[in-house]
């Protein structure tokens, strides 16, 4: 029966009830995006070095991977010695350049990002369509890359890896056929990219590129501490800097620091907004209320009923607020995530909102709990409401 | 009269509570007395604390000093829990200004303090059916506080009163938002409630309603100054007339 009070009292007032709602599931999707985009960009990242199956990177010294146009030289000795070390399971030496294009049927030129990898061990790509590189002649290539070029798989270009504006000549032109469309994971939507053997690109960029690398993605035995392969890979070459998973995470935490504050805030916020909303009506529902409730006090409502029934119009307030607020902060992370997503140099594939069903429920779970202390107030005045004198001046109003 | 179970039993009770800083004496040193099958009407002016005294006796304000005693039992001295309860069972209230809950049905106000009581469900449908029956609402019992006019709501406030048949029935000015013919019928069914065992203690304003009483107390200044039995109790309403109230008083 105090169920059905605290139910029939929210639907007497409909639309000031519908508002509240609709006020608290935005504040509910605002706090399940807030949660989402916390976590959502170091997971995504997470996932995508793991996703590449390697747990060191080895960088020239003091750069990220790719930071700079940095390389290291001695690159097929530096991949004997890792592959040589018995804690190392597998080895993929990337070397990144710029490349270079004519446009089909056109004098224009497109430049590119060209990664040479070792097309059995490389992590950095999907394929799509086509096929994976089997000989130093091919080239696999993303869907930008296409759009921009008007070539398509199959066909055969002359790639270069310099070009001289001044007097529009290319320079370290290979002719390579397009063998097949990839995902780059870690480039942004509208960067277009290029994989080749890395062999292929030493020896295409001269002098200044033969035998190097950029970067060395190195996999461990299973049950190893990376660590102490780390360490041990810096002490032997000073040249490199390893970075393994966990250092990376740790950079990318700190990176992602302010977007977590911002996200925490604005978190706190959405509860506080909540919290305050709920408070707010179900303070003026007990307010219009007084008489009511002095009356069931009087006639034997125990006092925890009368508690009960308040705390239960809050929790309704925020359970389907919370609920709806759901399917709006789902929304609404697909549609921020869009946007974010085509922000230039971050990888297309990056989730800022990533749905994580504990922390979600989390979140709403928060929610509920701020509808249950949102109730207390208004259901300790209502409980604690003189019975005499509140009846005595609602006989007089 | 003596024969009769003593149902109240009001002692040298005192109300005083601070307004604006002075102690208002309400209440001073009242005694009063009520037997099983009376209705008494307590009357006086406005502000000679007829209310006050009627709060009292109803648990839902505590005395000063003195002590008040239901069916035996000192309410002075119950705790909330207790006063709670004793009022849930006890005793049926019915207020000037009817205070049904807006949103359930006529039925469902009359449920309201049986389901509070635990009352299995089938059983207290049938009672409310039984009330509203009684008290003359059988084929409203589904209407909402809204859909009936002041009179019928003061009719569920009865029903609603009696839910669990409680030893007194204590009513605040009934009559005072009624119209003349309303108010005459709410008597006439006060009158009936009475002839069929209930006792009662009316506060009123309401010259009709006072004479209808059978015993009228008049007050001034919180003070009880005039005591007078007008209509004596009959022989019918001592044998308990098997109506739903009288079933109640001789359970």
């Amino acid at each position: 029966m105090m169920l059905r009070l605290a139910l029939a009292t929210l639907t007497r007032r409909r639309a000031r009830t519908a508002l509240t709602t609709a006020g608290v599931a935005v504040a509910a999707a605002m706090l399940l995006d807030m949660v989402m985009l916390g976590s959502g960009m170091r997971e995504s990242f997470r996932g995508f070095i793991e996703q590449q199956g390697f747990q060191l990177r080895l960088t020239p010294r003091g750069t990220m991977p790719f930071d700079t146009e940095a390389t290291v030289g001695g690159a097929s000795a530096l991949v004997a010695t890792l592959k040589a070390d018995p804690d190392v399971v597998r080895v993929a030496p990337v070397l990144g350049t710029k490349g270079f294009v004519q446009r089909a049927g056109t004098d224009s030129v497109i430049a590119a990002f060209v990664l040479g990898v070792d097309p059995a061990v490389q992590g950095d790509y999907l394929i799509a369509e086509g096929r994976e590189i089997a000989a130093p002649d091919e080239m696999i290539v993303n869907a930008a890359w296409l759009s921009s070029t008007g070539y398509s798989v199959g066909d055969t270009v002359a790639l270069a890896v310099g070009y001289e504006p001044q007097v529009r000549r290319l320079r370290g032109v290979r002719s390579v056929r397009i063998v097949g469309r990839g995902r780059f994971v870690m480039l942004a939507g509208g960067e277009r990219a290029a994989a080749l053997p890395i062999a292929t690109v030493q020896t295409m960029g001269g002098d200044e590129r033969r035998d190097r690398v950029s970067v060395v993605l190195v996999a461990t035995r299973a049950g190893v501490d990376i660590e102490v392969v780390r360490a041990r890979i810096e002490r032997a070459d000073p040249r490199l800097s390893a970075l393994s998973t966990t250092a990376a995470l740790r950079f990318v935490d700190e990176r992602l620091s302010y977007f977590r504050q911002l996200a925490f805030i604005l978190a706190s916020v959405s509860l506080a907004v909540g919290f305050l909303l709920v408070t707010t009506l179900v303070t003026v529902s007990v307010n219009e209320r007084v008489g009511e409730i002095a009356v069931m006090r009087a006639i034997g409502v125990a006092r925890w009923r009368i508690v009960a029934q308040v705390m239960a119009e809050g929790v309704v307030l925020s359970g389907v607020g919370a609920t709806l607020g759901l399917g709006l902060g789902l929304v609404t992370a697909r549609w921020l995530n869009g946007i974010l997503a085509s922000f230039p140099g971050l990888p297309a594939a990056f989730d800022f909102f990533l749905f994580e069903p504990s922390a979600a429920f989390r979140s709403l779970g928060l929610i509920v709990l701020c509808g249950i202390a949102a109730g207390v107030w208004p259901a300790w005045r209502a409980a604690t409401l003189p019975i005499a004198r509140t009846l005595r001046e609602e006989a007089v109003a | 009269m003596t024969a009769r179970a003593l149902v109240l039993a009001a002692r040298d009770v005192r109300r005083d509570y601070p307004v604006a800083g002075e102690q208002v004496h309400a209440v001073r040193g009242l005694s009063l007395d009520v037997h099983e099958g009376e209705w008494v009407a307590i009357v006086g002016p406005s502000g000679c604390g007829k209310s006050t005294l009627l709060n009292l006796l109803g648990a839902i304000d505590r005395p000063s000093g003195g002590s008040i005693a239901i069916r035996g039992k000192d309410v002075a001295r119950m705790g909330d829990a207790e006063a709670t309860r004793f009022r849930l069972t006890g005793i049926g209230f019915v207020f000037q200004r009817f205070y049904l809950m807006p949103t359930l049905t006529a039925s469902e106000n009359v449920e309201l303090p049986m389901s509070e009581a635990n009352m299995p469900r089938a059983e207290r449908e049938a009672r409310a059916k039984e009330l509203l029956r009684y008290v003359g609402l059988g084929e409203r019992a589904g209407h909402r506080p809204f859909q009936l006019s002041g009179g019928e709501q003061q009719r569920v406030a009865i029903a609603r009163a009696l839910a669990n048949r409680p030893a007194l029935l204590l009513a605040d000015e009934p009559t005072g938002e009624l119209d003349a013919r309303t108010g005459t019928e709410m008597i006439a069914l006060l009158d009936r409630l009475n002839r069929d065992g209930t006792t009662i203690v009316t506060v009123t304003h309401d010259e009709e309603l006072a004479s209808a009483a059978r015993r009228v107390v008049h007050m001034r200044d919180g003070a009880i100054v005039d005591d007078v039995t007008v209509r004596p109790l009959d022989a019918a309403s001592a044998a308990g007339a098997p109506t739903p109230p009288a079933a109640d008083r001789a359970r």
